[in-house]
């Protein structure tokens, strides 16, 4: 791996972060110990299963549960009609807000399903076999209605309507008939007509994407147990405990302080579990059973009914003069939404010209209902797609002024003081490092051979603070626990458990971090947005920066003298006056063991609101091989570098970084929702839904450049996201240079590819 | 509730009894088997699993040809200290299902039941001329290995008959044999099209026969005669080859489905049967 790249020294030394300690949950989660969320059972527990829609659109005309209910070992059977009718109204969770009149009906469908595999009743029975025979006598009658699932498809004039209601917001009017355009955005600067009449050369180009799942491998799972006296408990496995219980409790009317959360062990999220789609059903059936109940969803149900982020068409329109100064570009970007508004598309219009100083400019983004499942957050929700139009674009106007795709980059980078489309001012950015760690990267020299292609492409992601809560409290033999409300899954408890350490002044291994649950922290909102590394541990480093000074005091009051008197190091109390310490420094071992006399436990809470999260930007460059017969794309070569803050743990870093290679790898060649004509997903399983495995993949070289984050004790930013923005554009790139031609619409599979070859040789 | 009950018979005898059962279903590795169980695609009432019959796992040398027990796994394939000295296309056609896990189970006579047309290793089984034997009600029986699958999801075995094992002929000197498949990934995944070619040739290398079989560009997997009668008499000539893949692409009829369309199925097939007969001539001219 490579050496990070420091652009500035931070002038610290710095004894634990920024090293590579084996993580806490490691040994538990190698050993297959680690308990996920189907790995609960409770006495009494029933098995919960759902029962979906057939139809990719349809009106429910009856449900008839009787039968179901009638058959031995079933508890209870519950429909839409068990849960309260709720009005729309806004929830915040997190990334995403939820519509809570819209989550309802996603979670158990009310009067229409509006996609395959939607939700419509649920059954508890005492056995999986009971379940699955009780799910086939319930009975339902459908009036089956026409499905839209193509994003342009359902924006057009004539196409079913899904949600009757619906208008489109963002006109500027309210419009009086039904749409399923959900919401226009639009951001603008400038005088785009005057921007392209200045330009030399102008470029108009369209990419799609089509919908892809965030393919993490454990399902969902959940088992909820609702007492008698209205006190719920629910484990499941998710992103955030405390937005499960707060959308467990907006969805059946609950006191918050009755809905205790405990997070499982996550195995895999990348955003698909920001939400609940079981754990609501789960409470409903335990309430009406009197049982605990558990539900996992099956491989099939996930890719069904959960995830997938939207396909996507991006048009980009960009000139530019001779130079290589882009003077205007205009960007439209249509998003599929799912069965309910709420695509990424807003985050799309923000980040699609974030890497880009362009004075003139206009982006248009829509939000557009669609019959298949409601999209949720992936890794830098709407990025990715925004950027695969961008960049192609960038390089079709490279390409066509005969200038570097490097240096056209350069050319119009984003620098600090340049204000960025979306808004504020950048500050503290490093992208202009970053390009210059890829420019100067021995990949960039390694020449090509024939039917090989390379790509390079930018990308950019806000990164988030947020809600966050810790506790950390010192032991009676001097070791620390840490306690935050952020479910770990990016390898987060080894980075609290470091700067806890680093603080304290302790080895990484005298620290337990762990994840409590809702009812054992305050609130702290999803580990998503790229937030829990810097707000979580900004809150780490003020609780043990807390426990410092009260220890401070705690040896002051000791050696009777003032508490500037003493400074900490190493882990231990030291007396500048060192006759008033004729045994030497007090540490923390020392200082807990006599805790009781110094004014009782030593343990401290900090509750914030992290400000400050610096915006992340990464350039990636990928060399293919093209079978120009088959098709066939081979990554040869992979290097992604990305300004990072500061690595607090560099192998996380650099994993966060290779994940999101690896899955944007699959975005662009293989991965895909394949539709039958009746609205159906054909190929709902890891078989044809083809993630690449690890053979498919080249070393993913990741270049961590370093510009530190002045909000954040240790300068870190957010790392998770930024990575799998710039791989579609960068392999769809490459495999333009490999073949010569120019492909539009992911993914790049084989046999798309010897079509386009086949075409360009006519 | 449905009761599934698990036999393991320890003689063809009883095996062949227990199979004739009414919805009764052989297991050899059960990568198939118990995937479409468990997903509700198979309901069999009776599993008979026939690896504790003696001979269904093992290979053995045999007049010159090899008998390999119908349940013998891939790994046993590719760790025999012969077979892919002799038979390489048949031994890399095997071992390319699935995974290390996978391998440790899958059977030839599985993979050949489950009567997929992608299954890898039966163009490879069927460009090699191998032969099954057959146990039944009335005895044993042989047969040649494309008689056995009629269409997707069914054989021309009848009520309690099973594969005991597969014969691979003998073989002369000069000649061998090679399997491609076409998968848009590099592992794990399922062939859009497969060619297996068989080649022996005289001492200057010239083709004194050729067999050429296709998979997943059919109901079946196919033996395209034209295609291995293209390269008989030639030393694999760039006009030989393009005959060779004239008549696969005359003999594909694929459906266009999420794996791959029609036209790019035939296309890849005459592509893979170029290479994989390429690639069988130079392992041929290697051999002794
Ligand atoms: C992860 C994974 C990856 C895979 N990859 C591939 C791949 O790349 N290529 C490929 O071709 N296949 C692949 N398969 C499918 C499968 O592994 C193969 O078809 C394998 O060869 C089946 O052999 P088996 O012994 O496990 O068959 P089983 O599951 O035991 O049986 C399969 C069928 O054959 C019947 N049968 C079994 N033995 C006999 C017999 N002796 N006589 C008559 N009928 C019999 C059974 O009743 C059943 O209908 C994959 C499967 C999995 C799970």
């Amino acid at each position: 791996m490579n050496k990070p790249v420091k652009p500035e020294e931070t002038g610290t030394i710095l004894k634990v972060v920024g090293t590579r300690p084996i993580r806490p949950d490691g040994v538990e989660k190698v050993t297959g110990r680690a308990a996920y969320g189907a790995d609960l059972h409770l006495p009494g527990m029933l098995i919960g299963k759902v029962k979906r829609s057939p139809h990719a659109h349809a009106r429910i005309i009856s449900i008839d549960t009787r039968k179901a209910l009638a058959l031995p070992g079933v508890k209870a059977v519950m429909t839409s009609a068990d849960m309260p009718d709720l009005a729309a109204e806004h929830y915040e969770a997190g990334e995403s807000a939820s519509n809570l009149k819209d989550l309802s009906a996603n979670v158990m469908a009310r009067g229409k399903v509006l996609y395959h595999g939607h939700a419509v009743a649920a059954v508890a029975a005492t056995s999986n076999a009971i379940a699955d025979q009780a799910l086939d006598l319930i009975e339902i009658v459908y009036e089956t209605l026409p499905h839209v699932i193509d994003v342009e498809e359902a924006m057009a004039e004539g196409a079913p309507i899904l949600h009757e209601q619906m208008v489109t917001a963002g006109l500027g009017e309210t419009p009086t008939k039904a749409s399923n355009i959900a919401t226009k955005h639009r951001l603008d600067r400038g005088d785009l007509a005057a921007g392209f009449a200045s330009a030399d050369v102008i470029v108009e180009t369209r990419y799609s994407s089509a919908a892809v799942h965030q393919g993490y491998i454990e399902p969902h799972a959940c088992v909820a147990s609702y007492a008698a006296d209205g006190q719920t408990q629910v484990w499941s496995s998710s992103q955030g405990h405390f937005v499960i219980r707060g959308l467990c409790a907006k969805l059946l009317k609950l006191r918050f302080s009755d809905v205790r959360v405990i997070p499982a062990e996550i195995g895999g999220g990348f955003g698909g579990k920001t939400t609940v789609y079981l754990e609501p059903l789960a409470l409903v059936l335990s309430q009406k059973s009197g049982h605990p109940v558990k539900m996992v969803m099956t491989r099939e149900e996930v890719f069904r009914a959960t995830g997938p982020t939207s396909a996507s068409v991006v048009t980009v329109k960009m000139g530019a003069k001779l130079d290589g100064t882009i003077t205007a570009a205009q960007v439209d970007l249509k998003f599929q939404a799912g069965a309910f508004a709420g695509s990424p598309v807003g985050a799309a219009v923000m980040t699609s010209l974030a890497c880009y100083d362009v004075a003139n400019f206009e982006i248009t983004g829509w939000d557009v209902v669609t019959n298949s499942p409601k999209v949720a957050a992936y890794r830098a929700p709407g990025a990715p797609n925004a950027a695969l139009g961008v960049e192609c674009a960038v390089d079709e106007l490279a390409e066509k002024l005969g200038i570097d795709p490097v240096a056209m980059r350069e050319k119009n980078a984003v620098r600090n003081g340049v204000r960025a489309p979306y808004g504020p001012v950048y500050k503290n950015i490093g992208y202009v490092e970053t390009l210059e760690a890829i420019k100067s990267h021995p990949h960039m020299a390694i020449p090509l051979g024939p039917n090989q292609g390379r790509g390079i492409a930018a990308g950019f992601w806000f990164n988030i603070g947020g809600e966050s809560t810790v506790n950390v409290s010192i032991n009676e033999d001097g070791t620390a626990i840490v306690s935050t409300g952020s479910p770990d899954i990016g390898g987060s408890r080894a980075s609290m458990a470091m700067m806890a350490a680093e603080v304290l002044g302790i080895g990484v291994e005298q620290v337990r971090p762990i994840v409590a649950d809702t009812a054992s922290i305050g609130f702290s909102t999803v580990t998503g947005g790229s937030r829990t590394t810097f707000a979580t541990g900004m809150a780490v480093v003020q609780a043990a920066e807390k426990l410092v000074i009260d220890l401070k005091r705690r040896a002051a009051e000791t050696w009777g003298v003032e508490i500037d008197q003493v400074v900490w190091q190493e882990g231990a109390a030291h007396c500048l006056q060192a006759e008033k310490a004729p045994k030497g420094a007090l540490t923390l071992a020392a200082l807990a063991g006599s805790a009781g006399k110094t004014g009782g436990p030593i343990a401290t809470v900090v509750a914030l609101n992290a400000q400050g999260a610096g915006p992340g930007f990464g350039v990636h460059v990928c060399d293919v091989e093209v079978d120009p017969e088959t098709g066939h794309v081979t990554v040869l070569r992979y290097t992604a570098a990305q300004d990072v803050g500061k690595a607090i743990h560099p192998a996380y870093v650099e994993g966060q970084i290779q994940g999101g290679v690896a899955q944007g790898i699959g975005w662009a060649l293989n991965e895909e929702y394949v539709f039958s004509t009746g609205g159906i997903m054909e190929n709902a399983g890891f078989l044809d839904y083809r993630v690449p495995v690890a053979s498919d993949l080249p070393m993913i070289d990741a270049i961590m450049v370093e510009v530190p984050n002045p909000a954040h004790p240790y300068g870190a930013k957010g790392v998770g996201e930024v990575p799998i923005v710039p791989p579609l554009a960068a392999l769809a790139i490459a495999v333009r240079h490999a073949t010569g031609v120019r492909m539009h619409d992911l993914p790049l599979s084989p046999s798309k590819i010897r079509a386009a070859i086949d075409a360009n040789a006519l | 509730m449905a009761q599934l009950s698990y036999l393991s018979p320890s003689s063809v005898d009883e095996a062949v009894k227990a199979l004739s059962g009414t919805s009764a279903r052989a297991l050899s590795g059960g990568t198939d088997l118990l995937v479409q169980v468990r997903s509700g695609r198979a309901k069999p009432d009776q599993i008979v699993d026939l690896k504790r019959i003696p001979g269904l796992i093992g290979i053995r040398a045999e007049n010159g040809g090899f008998v390999i027990g119908s349940a013998t796994c891939g790994a046993m394939l590719s760790e025999h200290p012969t077979l892919s000295k002799i038979w390489p296309g048949v031994v890399e056609a095997a071992n390319l299902i699935g995974s290390t896990q996978v391998q440790g189970r899958a059977s030839l006579a599985g993979n050949l039941c489950n009567a997929s047309p992608a299954a890898d290793s039966v163009p490879a089984l069927i460009a090699a001329r191998a032969t099954c034997v057959i146990a039944g009600p009335a005895g044993t029986r042989e047969a040649a290995v494309e008689t056995i699958v009629t269409g997707p999801g069914k054989t021309s075995l009848t009520a309690g008959e099973f594969i005991i094992a597969f014969k691979l002929p003998p073989r002369g000197p000069k000649a061998s044999d090679a399997y491609l498949r076409m998968i848009p990934r590099t592992e794990m995944d399922i062939a859009v099209a497969g060619a297996g070619v068989s080649l022996a040739l005289d001492a200057d290398g010239v083709c004194l026969s050729a067999h050429v079989a296709l998979g997943a560009v059919a109901p079946t997997a196919l033996l395209v005669a034209d295609a291995g009668q293209a390269l008989i008499g030639t030393r694999l000539e760039e006009v030989a080859l393009t005959r060779m893949a004239e008549a696969v692409r005359a003999a594909c009829q694929p459906i266009s489905d999420k794996r791959g369309t029609a036209d790019y199925r035939t296309k890849i097939a005459a592509v893979l049967a170029h290479r994989a007969a390429v690639i069988a001539w130079n392992r041929a001219k290697e051999q002794a």
